[in-house]
């Protein structure tokens, strides 16, 4: 059984536990915070100033934080994509093929209906979305399905192959006239409505909304109730009835849809277009968040969060500081590796 | 469809495939070992960026080429610590110190994007020299591309006739047994992981000092990933590494060679071939049990590890 | 043929093991066991399971530390605290389940544990040792093969080769021959003969008494912890030894069995000419024909891993039969999926509760409700009913007297709450044929007594069970019929009152009983 799963069981615990696993989780951002800063120093860039403008920029104002907001939700589904298959012993780290088929077959529909009225348009983009991404990811689910190949290895190939199908299609079939690098923008009534002057976008609803029916399903159903036993002890549900090789397919292509919806609703809600790199290892990013949060939907929204401030408030560093966006990465890589170097800071206290 | 032609496309692929070869071959070593690096691209990036500023700060070529090396092993001591001593997952390690490679390489080479380097100089082998000009020409290759075979042979060497490559091949297939034969498991996988490491390092720095003698952001594009998915088309072993880079290489030269012959097909397209093949091959081998990972490389892939 | 006579009064013992004892918890494995070993023999380590054997020989190797008494090598003490110690004495073992790496050769799987391995492999040599041994013991094998295309027995032949190339002068086999076939045994006892006459000294551990007769020069009988006697192979026989490894008088516990098997009705379970293949280690099923009618137990009796594991999870239907056919209540259902053998009215009580039939992270009360999801969903399964499972359940836990929190995770239960927490499940819903392993394992006497009256009881109401256990003293007061397992398949079959308990012994452990009554 995976360490993961046993934060799971823990996650979220009663009173005092819950107080320590929030302090420990403070701890640890404020380390990697404070190691960033030293990276700052060396590269001769002033840190306190930095995080005041990474602070700034994303919690000091409401068009920040909506940006915050937008920024999250692509990460919510593909997270989501890794924790449901997670639940049933499965590693979903194809998110990131998903999301590109799924925003093609999207992108798809919204070029060829471009006639068709919203409310008509946007649920079929979204359902096409979700039925790319679960193509994409019954190749893997039914070659594991049938002991043949290990679907880890076969998910990470099509990672790569999904991009190069993108770059395909844009470049031969679906370029706009005047830039052969991207689709047309797409009409009106192929994007995702926005809230209030922001950009968040009708993708947040989806996000939110999945990750509750995720929560209750997990902790209520029988459906849920016959994946976890899966995930606890495959061996012992397949002895007790519950059919496990169906599970595992089915699973996987229901996260592999989830993925595919985060593709569809980046496309249609954030870019208004298609492009070859428009993921931003969007995919991956899941996967982390879904690491980091044990697969918890709560910890995703909150990992998520952290994240996207991370990101969000590293365009503004960019600007004013003079380096690369990328640099950002810095940040979040500390990050990452501290929650999984899982530091003690009590005294001896293992999660 | 000329000599001529066919030449230019295998000297295409040696040129681009070497620095393939060389990343791969150190991820043989790793996998091997048991280790999965999914951070591959961001050790690559680290490399090329740090083994290029080098190069252009000192003037010399071959401090740079060491200094990539230098961090390319570096780099996979992270993944290292995280895996094996804090028992972290491989895969989510990986991505960490991908990620992580993205925003280092972006600051170390900053300063240094299109800027002017000396690079390995050229020459041709005397015995290709003998041929006539339009051949001999096509084959003017640098240090590092004459060395890559022999690079690979004593990776082979180093893996199946040393008593440290067969101590590295047991951890990877049964760390159990490998312990029981009085080896320390842990010390052999950071051994292996600073070797891969150099070896990653030293197909960086072919790439950012010679191939494109130039530093730009995330230019590296993917190839951290085409060679994990090398590994496993190679089976985990090092001089069939030597043909599977020649093909993934060759995809790209190859379609030049088509679109000069009139038949144009997608880069794109042909860009995935060695991905298809891979997975093609992956199904074709099946349950068989002489294809398969080493052993221990299955439990990362399942989560436990 | 003769063996040799050297008089061990004379001699000093190679291995001398004075006063073992270890306790793990819940049971006394060792119980003041003494042997000793002397160099050119052959001493088979003989007993049931659980009788000891296993325990003692990882002590020996290092993998256990004994609470009390003493090692001595040569009259010397010494302390084992790993196998790197026994290594250094010249101790080698060769387990059950082999620690061969299958993608490496022989040569490469030899070398591995070569004391003297240079930096740079030179294969010729290691090839030429390899060689020069096989050929002196005739241990034939092909240094450059790859493991993973070799049979059992040759793998055996390279498990021996890695001991005798690591210098060991003391080989300990456990079960060698328990994956073997006939000719395979053949040949490895002739290879323990070289063995001998060259000074080895040879353990095995075993439960079969036809190949110990054949080949030991002293046996040494384990039961229960204790031991139970050490003799020569002249003045053993079949008789003596069976004897020694079983107790010789059944408990009184009779319970009162009346026919209640209906005569008229046609089985609830009945397997025709079953076979299955055994991947590995485990046992293939050979040719099982078996008939369970309503109102009866039936019991299996056998030395555990003689295919116990495989016929209970092919009546469940886990695993594929390769031949032959399943037929529960009436239909074949050689091809019927797990759960709905179960909703059918099948309960199964497996012999590992922990791995087998829970899941540990789940709460108790959601592993009761497993096995029939279907029943507890409501709202087309948006909700489960937990007030109704508890009920059920409790209403069960209450009838055995039981008592274990519902709402634990399951991983934190003792063993015995587990086996609890299962038979509770399993028998709630008052199925119509139980598939029991290991019923009583790691169960108090009450809760023992407690779960053979369920079985009785369900019995008494038209059920019909099968009862695999180790407890010979359980099957003979719970079985209307009995049936033995030896290596896949059955050995015999009769009706308790017509046979004893030496007779079973004779058949658990491969030689012939004196009768054979089928009913």
């Amino acid at each position: 059984m995976t360490k993961l799963a046993e934060t799971v069981s823990h996650f979220p615990a009663g009173g005092q536990k819950m107080l320590q696993t929030v302090v420990r989780y403070l701890l640890m951002i404020l380390l990697a915070f404070f190691m960033f800063g030293l990276i700052l120093l060396i590269a001769g860039k002033d840190p306190l100033a930095s995080y005041k403008d990474i602070f700034s920029s994303t919690l000091g104002s409401a068009y920040g934080f909506s940006e915050v907001i937008v920024s999250m939700i692509p990460m919510l589904l593909t997270a989501l994509a890794v924790a449901l298959p997670f639940r049933v012993g499965l590693i979903n780290i194809g998110g990131e093929g998903q999301l590109f088929i799924g925003a093609a077959f999207a992108t798809f529909a919204a070029l060829t209906f471009p006639n068709l009225p919203a409310w008509l348009l946007l649920p079929l983009m979204a359902l096409l979305g979700m039925l790319g991404g679960a193509l994409w990811a019954f190749i893997p689910g039914y070659l594991k399905s049938i002991g043949l190949v290990n679907e880890t290895i076969t998910s990470l190939l099509l990672n790569s192959v999904a991009p190069k199908i993108i770059g395909f299609l844009i470049l031969g079939f679906w370029h706009s006239p005047r830039d052969t690098v991207k689709t047309p923008s797409f009409v009106d009534a192929a994007r995702l409505p926005t809230f209030f002057g922001t950009r968040i976008h009708l993708g947040l609803v989806f996000g939110l909304v999945l990750l509750v029916i995720f929560w209750y399903v997990m902790k209520y159903t029988r459906w849920g109730l016959e994946m976890r036993a899966i995930g606890s002890n495959s061996q012992a549900a397949k002895r007790n009835g519950i059919p496990l090789a169906k599970y595992l397919v089915i699973v996987m292509c229901l996260g592999g849809a989830i993925a595919g919806l985060a593709g569809m609703v980046q496309v249609s809600g954030f870019y208004g277009t298609l492009f070859p790199n428009f993921s931003m290892s969007m995919g991956f990013m899941g996967f982390m968040i879904c690491w980091l949060a044990g697969g918890d939907p709560l910890g995703i929204i909150l990992m998520a969060f952290v994240v996207s401030v991370i990101y969000s408030g590293g365009n503004l560093l960019q600007l004013t500081r003079g380096l690369p966006y990328s640099v950002i990465n810095i940040l979040l890589a500390f990050t990452l590796f501290i929650v999984l170097a899982r530091p003690t800071f009590f005294k001896g206290k293992k999660s | 469809m000329t000599l001529l032609s066919i030449l230019g496309v295998l000297s295409s692929a040696i040129f681009s495939g070497t620095s393939l070869l060389y990343t791969t071959l150190g991820e043989v070593i790793d996998e091997r070992a048991g280790i999965v690096n999914l951070g591959l691209e961001g050790v690559l990036l680290v490399s090329a960026s740090s083994g290029f500023a080098v190069t252009a700060l000192s003037g010399n070529p071959y401090i740079g080429i060491l200094v990539a090396m230098l961090a390319g092993g570096l780099m996979n001591m992270v993944l290292g610590y995280l895996v094996i001593t804090r028992k972290a997952n491989q895969l989510a390690s990986g991505l960490a110190l991908m990620f992580f490679g993205f925003g280092l390489s972006a600051l170390i080479g900053k300063p240094y994007v299109s800027v002017k380097i000396n690079s390995l100089s050229k020459f041709i082998l005397p015995v290709i020299a003998n041929l006539p000009l339009k051949y001999s020409s096509l084959f003017k290759f640098d240090l590092l591309i004459y060395l890559v075979i022999p690079v690979a042979i004593f990776v082979w060497w180093l893996l199946y006739r040393t008593r440290w490559g067969l101590g590295v091949r047991a951890v990877g297939e049964n760390t159990d047994t490998a312990f029981a034969s009085g080896r320390d498991p842990r010390r052999i996988r950071y051994q292996a992981l600073f070797v891969g490491g150099m070896l990653a390092g030293l197909g960086a720095a072919h790439l950012s000092i010679v191939y494109t003698m130039n530093w730009a952001e995330g230019m590296t594009a993917g190839r951290g990933f085409i060679a994990v998915a090398l590994v496993i088309f190679s089976k985990w072993h090092p001089l069939r590494a030597i043909v599977g880079a020649l093909v993934f290489s060759g995809a790209v030269a190859f379609q030049l060679l088509l679109q000069a012959s009139g038949v144009n097909i997608s880069s794109n397209l042909l860009d995935t071939i060695p991905y298809i093949l891979t997975l093609v091959v992956l199904i074709a081998w099946g349950g068989n049990r002489r294809h398969t990972a080493p052993a221990m490389l299955g439990r990362v892939y399942q989560g436990s590890e | 043929m003769p063996r040799s006579s050297h008089s061990q009064t004379a001699q000093i013992p190679l291995i001398a093991m004075r006063g073992i004892t270890k306790a793990f918890p819940g049971v006394l494995a060792n119980d003041a066991v003494d042997l000793e070993i002397f160099r050119s023999e052959i001493h088979a380590l003989l007993g049931e399971n659980g009788a000891g054997k296993s325990t003692l020989m990882k002590i020996l190797y290092g993998f256990y530390r004994a609470d009390a008494g003493q090692i001595l090598l040569d009259g010397q003490p010494i302390s084992i605290r790993s196998p790197h110690d026994a290594r250094n004495v010249n101790i080698g073992m060769v387990f059950q389940d082999f620690t061969l790496i299958p993608a490496f050769s022989v040569a490469e799987n030899i070398a591995l544990f070569l004391p003297d391995l240079g930096a740079v492999l030179d294969l010729k040599e290691i090839h030429r040792r390899i060689n020069e041994l096989s050929q002196r013991y005739d241990l034939q094998v092909d240094p450059q093969a790859m493991v993973s295309q070799l049979s059992i027995g040759e793998q055996q032949k390279v498990e021996i080769l890695k001991l005798l190339l690591a210098d060991a002068r003391l080989l300990i086999l456990d079960e060698p021959t328990r994956v073997l076939a006939p000719h395979e045994v053949e040949a490895l006892f002739r290879v323990l003969d070289g063995l001998r006459k060259d000074g080895f000294a040879v353990i095995f551990i075993t439960h079969k008494l036809k190949e110990v007769l054949e080949c030991a020069d002293r046996i040494t009988v384990l039961r229960g912890g204790r031991l139970a006697g050490t003799l020569p192979r002249s003045t053993a026989d079949e008789e003596k030894l069976v004897a020694l490894m079983f107790e010789k008088k059944l408990a009184g516990l009779q319970v009162s069995r009346q026919q209640v098997r209906d005569e008229a009705a046609p089985p609830l379970l009945e397997l025709r000419g079953v076979e299955t293949h055994g991947e590995g280690a485990e046992t293939s099923l050979q040719a099982i024909d078996l008939k369970i009618y309503p109102g009866e137990i039936v019991g299996v009796a056998g030395v555990s891993g003689n295919g116990q594991k495989e016929l209970g999870d092919i009546a469940l239907g886990m695993g594929k039969c390769v031949r032959g056919s399943k037929i529960l209540f009436g239909k074949d259902v050689t091809r019927l999926s797990i759960r709905k053998v179960r909703r059918s009215g099948v309960g199964f009580i497996p012999e590992n509760p922990l791995t087998m039939a829970v899941a540990p992270f789940m709460t108790v009360l959601e592993n009761m409700a497993l096995t029939q999801t279907w029943r507890y969903a409501r709202l087309g399964g948006m909700r489960m009913d937990w007030q109704s499972v508890k009920t059920d359940v409790d209403a069960t836990i209450q009838q055995m007297g039981f008592s274990f929190s519902l709402y634990a995770p399951a991983r934190s239960l003792s063993g015995g709450n587990l086996q609890r927490m299962v038979i509770v499940r399993e028998m709630t819903h008052n199925p119509r044929l139980i598939i029991a392993s290991y019923l009583t394992r790691g169960l108090d006497v009450q809760s023992t007594i407690a779960a053979r009256q369920a079985l009785v009881q369900a019995r008494e109401s038209g059920a019909g069970v099968l009862l695999i256990s180790e407890d010979l003293e359980e099957l003979f007061t719970l079985s209307d019929r009995l049936i033995v397992l030896y290596a896949g398949a059955i050995a015999g079959s009769f009706k308790p009152e017509e046979t004893n308990v030496f007779e079973v012994g004779h058949l658990m452990t491969g030689s012939e009983g004196q009768n054979d009554k089928i009913s």
